[in-house]
């Protein structure tokens, strides 16, 4: 089987005792994604020859005995909203089919620094503004479980690379759920950070107050590996926090004798799929076996979670994306013979309907006498959601639901109707809006043969033990060991 | 709180610099009354006394020294510039 179902370490040992090269690695990423792209299309992007040169180089490295970074010579997948210094980051909008960053992402320097090498740029949809990536301006991806289901969205190219075996991890970014929900759609492992764990500098701003970037992974222990490199302070990110960082490794004890696990009835109740509820309850024994204290509590507001999201994302989405007028990147329109027409044509064109329709109803909500009606109380009403979770994990230690009420849908099923697709987004969103960390995990499949996603959450900065509780799980169960047959 | 009128879209679509199609503002009008109604929902809680969320970190004012410190070039600030002239980026007549 693929090289890329070998733990990190392993790779790592076997590249350290040259048992392997990274060119064949880079190699073998390569040939994955030719057998398999033409049925996925998660790549927006791909960065083949300076793969392949970076692979060469870190080769000639380890012949010299060099010390190795963390991440050395492992192929990654970067959603296109993440910026790469000379490699094109669309956000996966027309506006930005032509922009060639002059900078890197704090983050890209990171991976760079532990010697990952960047495969590609993936899928999305526009701006991140979307659950099932057919909001992307380019291209369709296709869930890797079956092509004629959605990956999730808006991290969807990345949830897919990762699940199709095409890289060894990938970055994604979670504003309202778009690293969970994809990861849960696709089987794989995805984990939303504590906002401001992991700098925004040089992630293109969605929605400023709730933007983070996170590691989609085969299993929890790479994420915790991708994590450690990610997590640190950064002084041209003003939101990133200066607290110290835990050994995210040495947490994964398999260990939760004693650990009190809350399962809110809200994320258990209406509107969650029969097969996904079954899912989760099956993974609530496991805890159970393990010694763990599973309660049932309470999230009274969890009801509020999504208009209280749809006005604040879609308000903080219109100012950010005032910036893209044609002037200093991007396509610009060439048929306008004045400044503001050039910035109308620009966006009308250059926008798809979706990030059309945020940008709309962000205005409208910040608009001069509605401001206090629609802004100001979904603000209001953050500060009871954050309440909510605040109440809980002053006796529990995580709290456990579904990632997302149903398994992946079928393509086409939803986009037609927004209000649909945001209400699927009722078990992420929370979180965004508390800004705690949340990791997804494989736990079984439903009846349609699509995998289920379990979500741990855990108070701020407290991601060792979400991990510790997610990798206890891992190790306790086989999900995460299916593959797709592509 | 009644209905969104065509003409407030079309007022919201000239705020945010969009120009939108007939079918996109017909289309909007719909779609933005069954969302906003959907948003009517958060007045079922009385809030009077909450204080606003609007981050949820309580950091504010980060500072640093006012350090002089190399900037961008200005070849690379505008590599990616659609037009531009003499160094600076070019744009239409602001007035016709």
């Amino acid at each position: 089987m693929s090289i890329f179902k070998r733990q990190l370490m392993d790779i790592h040992n076997a590249l350290s005792n040259k048992e392997m090269s990274v060119s064949e690695l880079v190699e073998a990423s390569f040939k994955r994604i030719q057998e398999t792209e033409g049925t996925v299309k998660a790549f927006l992007t791909l960065d083949e020859e300076r793969a392949k040169a970076k692979a060469k180089q870190l080769d000639e490295q380890l012949g010299k005995g060099d010390e190795m970074g963390l991440l050395f010579g492992l192929p990654a997948a970067i959603k296109d909203n993440i910026v790469t210094e000379n490699l094109k980051t669309t956000c996966g909008s027309k506006l930005l089919a032509n922009y060639d960053p002059i900078y890197n992402a704090t983050a890209m320097d990171r991976l760079s620094a532990a010697e990952a090498i960047v495969v590609g740029k993936t899928n999305m949809d526009e701006f991140g503004m979307g659950s099932s990536t057919e909001n992307s301006g380019f291209q369709l991806t296709h869930n890797p479980w079956n092509p004629e289901y959605v990956p999730g969205g808006s991290s969807g190219g990345s949830a897919a690379a990762i699940a199709a075996g095409q890289a060894y991890f990938a970055l994604g970014t979670d504003t309202g759920g778009s690293i969970r929900q994809p990861a849960s759609f696709c089987g794989v492992v995805g984990l939303k950070p504590t906002y401001g764990l992991v700098s925004r500098f040089g992630l293109v701003a969605y929605a400023s107050s709730f933007d983070v970037i996170g590691p989609i992974t085969k299993n929890v222990e790479d994420a915790a590996y991708v994590l450690s490199v990610l997590a640190a302070h950064d002084p041209y990110d003003s939101t990133s926090a200066e607290v110290e960082i835990p050994d995210y490794i040495s947490a994964l004890t398999g260990e939760v004798k004693g650990l009190k696990v809350g399962v809110p009835k809200e994320l258990l109740g209406e509107g969650i799929d029969p097969d996904v509820k079954n899912g989760v309850l099956e993974a609530l024994k496991v805890f159970e076996g393990l010694g763990a204290i599973v309660e049932e509590v309470s999230l009274p507001h969890t009801e509020y979670a999504v208009p209280t999201y749809y006005i604040l994302a879609p308000s903080e989405a219109s100012s950010n994306l005032a910036r893209y007028d044609g002037v200093r990147y991007g396509v610009r329109a060439d048929n306008a013979d004045n400044l503001i027409e050039m910035y109308k044509e620009t966006r009308s064109h250059g926008f798809g309907s979706e990030v059309k329709r945020r940008i709309m109803l962000g205005t409208y909500a910040l608009s001069s006498g509605y401001y206090d009606a629609y802004y100001k109380k979904a603000q209001k009403v953050r500060t009871l959601i954050k309440q909510d979770f605040d109440q809980l994990f002053a006796k529990y230690d995580v709290i456990v639901g579904p990632t997302a009420p149903t398994t992946a849908f079928k393509m086409g099923e939803k986009v037609s109707d927004p209000l649909t697709m945001y209400l699927n987004d009722i078990c992420t969103v929370p979180v965004n809006l508390a800004g705690i960390p949340a990791i997804s995990v494989p736990c079984g499949f439903a009846q349609n043969g699509m995998p289920i996603g379990l979500q741990i959450m855990g108070k701020q900065f407290d991601e060792a033990t979400v991990l510790r509780v997610a990798h206890a799980f891992e190790k306790h169960t086989e999900h995460h060991a299916a593959s797709p047959k592509l | 709180m009644s209905g969104i009128s065509r003409d407030q879209v079309a007022h919201i679509a000239n705020l945010a610099r969009l120009n939108l199609t007939a079918e996109e503002a017909e289309q909007y009008t719909t779609q933005m009354n069954a969302i906003f109604s959907f948003f009517e929902k958060l007045n079922e809680l009385d809030t009077e006394q909450i204080e606003p969320t609007s981050h949820v970190m309580e950091v504010y004012n980060v500072i640093r020294e006012d350090d002089e410190r190399p900037s961008i070039d200005r070849e690379v600030a505008l590599r990616n510039a659609p037009d531009e002239e003499d160094g600076q980026f070019k744009v239409p007549a602001v007035m016709d």
